[in-house]
């Protein structure tokens, strides 16, 4: 299957969105990126915790020890308020870029 | 970004390191066993997914160090974790951290040292007001010592200066009470105070207004030290009488604490109006505008708006207008202005130090190039640790970051350990007298300026020598260097940069050795030069009538008594006397002007030479040993009676009659116009101080001109406190009241051998540490190229090498870079030693003792250095070392 590589600064955005259906832990976020984006996107495993820790740092991702469905003892990673506002921010930003990336290059010679 | 968080991240990264530490690591933990209960399920056994689960997971310990940089708090944590390992390091290999630090502390403490004393001498302004505009004027033809007369010519015709104080110096006895102890002071002229803007701390200063001419102003103003230990403290001092030298003064003042006169060196006890002086020690020397001892130095102020070119030159206009009008007198050559404390001295004063900072100097970059070689070697221990590193994925970055902290700290532990050495020895500096009675003092108590000079200095040399193997960890490559081992490292023929580090080292080393066998040989060759006369077995007393209330006319009779006295000593062979001081005590000489017989018009210009000049009693060339050449010694008949004659030196006779035998007889002229016959010539000698090129000198009969300040010498074999004790008994039998002052001539020689013997001892000093250095330098070399190449000599040994060799093979290259660097360094050390000639007195390089002894000194250090990493070559074991591997 053909992967993506991600755009810098994406990978917070997408962290944001995964973590935004529900409190994950790290392995999870991955799962969750990988499903919501139909695996279509290549997240390096490893990657992946670095990003983690600025975001809290950050303040938006708030983290919290807890034990998950097969009884293994993990760190859940939810939203803190300043993390769904960045999040709806970023949101909005990237749907302006992609958009007018979009229009750009499906503008054909007629149209100008 | 949310500032409040960022502080929390950072306060629970500082205090909860480790909890933080192990909180990623179960974190990271669990995802890996995420991913292999995935994987587990897709089919794999648990182990294998394991496995996968790890390798799919990357470099981990590079993520770990990105999320920690990702959590904040990175540069202090990255702080912290490199200082822990870097100590951890040093701990593991104690001889690396104990070399590059002890290292590094001789060279930071000799610098220290060397700026303390810099910051002591030449920095340090005088503690007064506005010292930066107080100026210290050199004047008519040597700096310091001028005449009285002249200057009040110079204070009043100059337009440039608000007013001009001048100071001399006052050896005295003070008796308070019945208390009787030498005090040494300042005669200063009665606007002192008032130049110098400082008030009283009690009572009050003498003033310009208090001045009515000689022995008007019977004052004295008290320094708060000795205020403090010899009236500990007592305010009711003022308004007290002392005697001076059996002369009643009034205390009307204390200096403020902190005042100590205006030299940086020689603390006064007290001060006097310099126009009583005449009455303390007898010398009138107001009115003699010819003497150049009416005072040492003039300083004031400059007017608002004068610059320092425009009062030179305003000196230089008076004084040509005193040459003009005193040709007799005065010759004027030129005028400079110097910041005041330092003023007569601080030509040799700076000579000296800038000698010693250049030393210094080249002791740290030594110091630091044995460092880089020592931090290159230890790099290269490291190449696998480091491959290791990188190849775990650690950054080059974060690499040599935790190299320079581990310099760091070095240059750290050994700046403080070099500062305390020399803050221990700036304070015996501080507090040590070098001449015994005599109030000189090195001002060099350490302050704030010498921390961070320390500081910087050990910082700077950290990043020098931390930088060294850089280049190193850049090149690595850690798939080759894991595969190669670290017995497999190609050992090039290539000159690489520690080699050449080394060879400067040696070679800088070599320079200090050599400057350091120069001096010394210097120093002994100027201590058996010949002075002249024999200072061993001599015994000098020092005698002043005046202090003892002689009026001069009866001085004369009573020398003769005192030297009689001195003669029936049993076990003495001969005393004589000298008016005012013996050649080579103190620098003192007085110099006089004579003239050619023929020359009638006695204006300074026509002078023919300026001997010193000496007067005498008939015994003194034998009590001092000084051999006649011609004619004859003076008699107790050349007296007022008889006609003026002289005995002259070699020299003398040279340059004013061609030759010793042309001299007897012949005549010359004194400034007063006295014809004098020469009867006699004596051998050379040196006079005021041992440096000096041969000087003629003239020895006049003492009853021709009396004074009351004379030094007894007496020659004998006997045991000098014995002696001494006789002297003693024998002069108080003629006057219980003479002051007597017993030395040997030959620790009176002390003071002018003070200068080479200082510099010979700095420069013993860098030249010991300089080997040391060189031993340090050649033995890390050494050692390492035998450790690194162990496995070579095992193989060598095994297919039948002789001992010669494996010694070749082992340290040949050592020793090659060791003769190139001795070579190159003795080469420029004599090219330095020419600058050596002006402070330590027959200091020549062309001497083939001091050749041979650099060369046997640096082959000396080389078999030292080389002796370990030798015997460790020879001892190799080929079995065990091929098993070892």
């Amino acid at each position: 299957m053909d992967q993506a590589q991600l755009l810098p600064g994406t990978l917070d955005l997408l962290i944001l969105k995964a973590v935004s259906l529900g409190p994950l832990h790290g392995y999870g976020v991955l799962l969750r990126i990988g499903q919501i984006t139909d695996s279509a996107l290549l997240v390096e495993q490893g990657a992946l915790y670095p990003a983690l820790f600025r975001l809290v740092r950050q303040g938006l991702l708030k983290p919290s020890w807890g034990v998950s469905d097969n009884n293994r003892r993990a760190k859940f990673y939810e939203l803190t308020a300043a993390g769904r506002k960045r999040f709806r921010e970023e949101t909005e930003g990237w749907n302006r870029l992609a958009t007018a990336m979009t229009a750009a290059l499906a503008a054909r010679p007629e149209e100008i | 970004m949310n500032t409040l968080a960022y502080l929390r991240s950072l306060a629970a990264r500082c205090f909860h390191r480790s909890q933080v530490a192990e909180d990623m690591e179960e974190e990271l933990h669990s995802h890996i066993q995420y991913r292999a209960d995935d994987l587990e399920r897709s089919g794999l056994d648990r182990a294998e997914a394991e496995r996968r689960a790890r390798i799919e997971f990357g470099a981990r310990e590079r993520f770990k160090e990105e999320c920690h940089q990702a959590m904040g708090g990175y540069f202090f944590e990255t702080l912290m974790q490199d200082v822990r390992f870097a100590l951890r390091i040093l701990r593991r290999s104690p001889g690396f951290a104990f070399a590059a630090v002890v290292t590094l502390a001789l060279a930071i403490g000799a610098n220290a040292v060397v700026f303390g004393i810099m910051n002591g001498l030449l920095l340090r302004p005088l503690n007064v007001p506005q010292w930066n505009t107080l100026w210290g004027t050199t004047y008519g033809t040597e700096p310091g010592w001028q005449s009285y007369p002249n200057y009040l010519d110079l204070r009043d015709r100059n337009r440039s200066f608000e007013d001009l104080a001048a100071f001399k110096f006052a050896f005295t006895e003070m008796e308070e009470g019945k208390d009787l102890s030498a005090a040494n002071g300042f005669a200063a002229s009665g606007n002192y105070f008032d130049v110098l803007r400082i008030q009283p701390y009690l009572g009050q200063f003498f003033h310009a207004s208090d001045e009515h001419g000689p022995n008007s102003a019977p004052y004295i103003v008290l320094i708060y030290a000795y205020w403090h230990s010899h009236f500990h403290d007592d305010r009711s001092v003022i308004g007290r009488v002392v005697q001076l030298n059996k002369h009643p003064f009034t205390i009307i003042g204390v200096a403020p604490p902190g005042f100590q006169g205006t030299l940086l060196f020689i603390t006064p006890d007290y001060f006097m109006p310099i126009i009583n002086q005449a009455q303390v020690d007898g010398d009138d020397l107001l009115s003699a505008r010819g003497s150049d001892r009416g005072v040492f130095e003039v300083m004031g102020h400059l007017k608002p708006g004068v610059t320092r070119a425009q009062a030179v030159a305003d000196m230089n206009t008076v004084g040509a207008f005193l040459e003009k009008t005193y040709p007799k007198e005065f010759s004027h050559q030129s005028s400079s202005l110097e910041h005041e404390g330092l003023t007569s001295f601080s030509g040799p004063a700076s000579a000296f130090i800038a000698g010693l900072m250049l030393l210094s100097g080249l002791i740290l970059l030594a110091a630091c190039t044995n460092l880089g070689s020592l931090f290159a070697a230890h790099a290269a221990d490291r190449s696998r640790e480091v491959a290791l590193r990188l190849a775990l994925g650690s950054s080059r970055n974060r690499i040599l970051r935790q190299l320079l902290t581990e310099a760091v700290l070095i240059s750290l532990g050994g700046g403080a350990l070099g500062l305390l050495g020399s803050f221990m020895l700036l304070r015996r500096l501080s507090t040590w007298q070098p001449f015994d009675g005599a109030p000189v003092h090195l001002p060099v108590s350490p302050d704030a300026k010498l921390y961070v000079v320390a500081l910087a200095l050990a910082l700077v040399s950290g990043f020098l020598f931390g930088i060294v193997p850089v280049r190193q960890v850049l090149r690595a490559n850690p798939y080759e260097i894991i595969k190669a081992g670290s017995g497999g490292r190609r050992l090039g023929r290539r000159i690489t940069v520690r080699e050449t580090l080394l060879v400067v080292q040696i070679a800088i080393c070599a320079v200090l050795v050599t400057s350091s066998l120069v001096a010394v040989r210097g120093l002994m060759r100027s201590l058996h030069s010949n002075f002249g006369f024999d200072p061993r077995n001599t015994m000098l007393v020092s005698t002043n009538l005046t202090m003892a209330g002689y009026s001069i006319d009866r001085v004369p009779a009573m020398q003769k008594r005192m030297i009689e006295a001195m003669e029936t000593i049993p076990g003495v062979e001969h005393a004589g006397l000298v008016n005012d001081y013996p050649p080579l005590v103190f620098t003192a000489g007085n110099k006089a002007n004579v003239f050619k017989d023929e020359i009638a018009d006695l204006r300074l210009s026509n002078v023919t030479a300026m001997p010193y000049r000496y007067n005498i009693s008939p015994g003194y060339f034998a009590a001092a040993g000084t051999p006649l050449l011609a004619g004859r010694s003076l008699t107790w008949h050349d007296d007022k009676s008889g006609p003026p004659v002289a005995v002259v030196n070699r020299d003398f006779a040279g340059k004013m009659f061609g030759s010793v035998s042309n001299a007897i007889g012949r005549y010359y002229k004194l400034q007063d116009g006295t014809r004098v016959q020469v009867v006699g010539v004596v051998e050379d000698g040196k006079y005021a101080v041992i440096t000096e090129d041969q000087q003629p000198a003239m020895f006049l009969p003492f009853l021709q001109s009396p004074s009351s300040q004379a030094y007894i010498v007496v020659r004998s074999h006997r045991d000098s406190q014995q002696l001494a004790g006789a002297m003693r008994k024998n002069l108080r039998e003629l006057d219980s009241g003479l002051p007597v002052d017993t030395k040997t001539w030959s620790t009176l020689l002390a003071v002018v051998l003070f200068p080479s013997r200082m510099a010979t001892a700095s420069l013993g000093v860098m030249g010991m540490m300089g080997a040391m250095l060189s031993i340090t330098g050649i033995f890390g070399m050494a050692a390492y190229s035998v450790s690194k190449r162990m496995r070579e000599f095992g193989i060598r040994v095994a297919l039948g090498a002789q001992r010669t060799e494996v010694l070749q093979a082992a340290l040949g290259r050592a020793i090659k870079l060791l003769a190139i660097g001795s070579a190159t360094g003795l080469f420029l050390g004599i090219l330095a030693t020419r600058v050596l000639a002006s402070i330590v007195y027959q200091a020549t390089p062309r001497d083939p003792i001091v050749l041979a002894g650099v060369v046997l000194a640096m082959a000396f250090l080389g078999l030292v250095a080389t002796w370990i990493p030798a015997q460790r070559a020879l001892s190799v074991d080929p079995m065990m070392l091929l098993r070892e591997e």
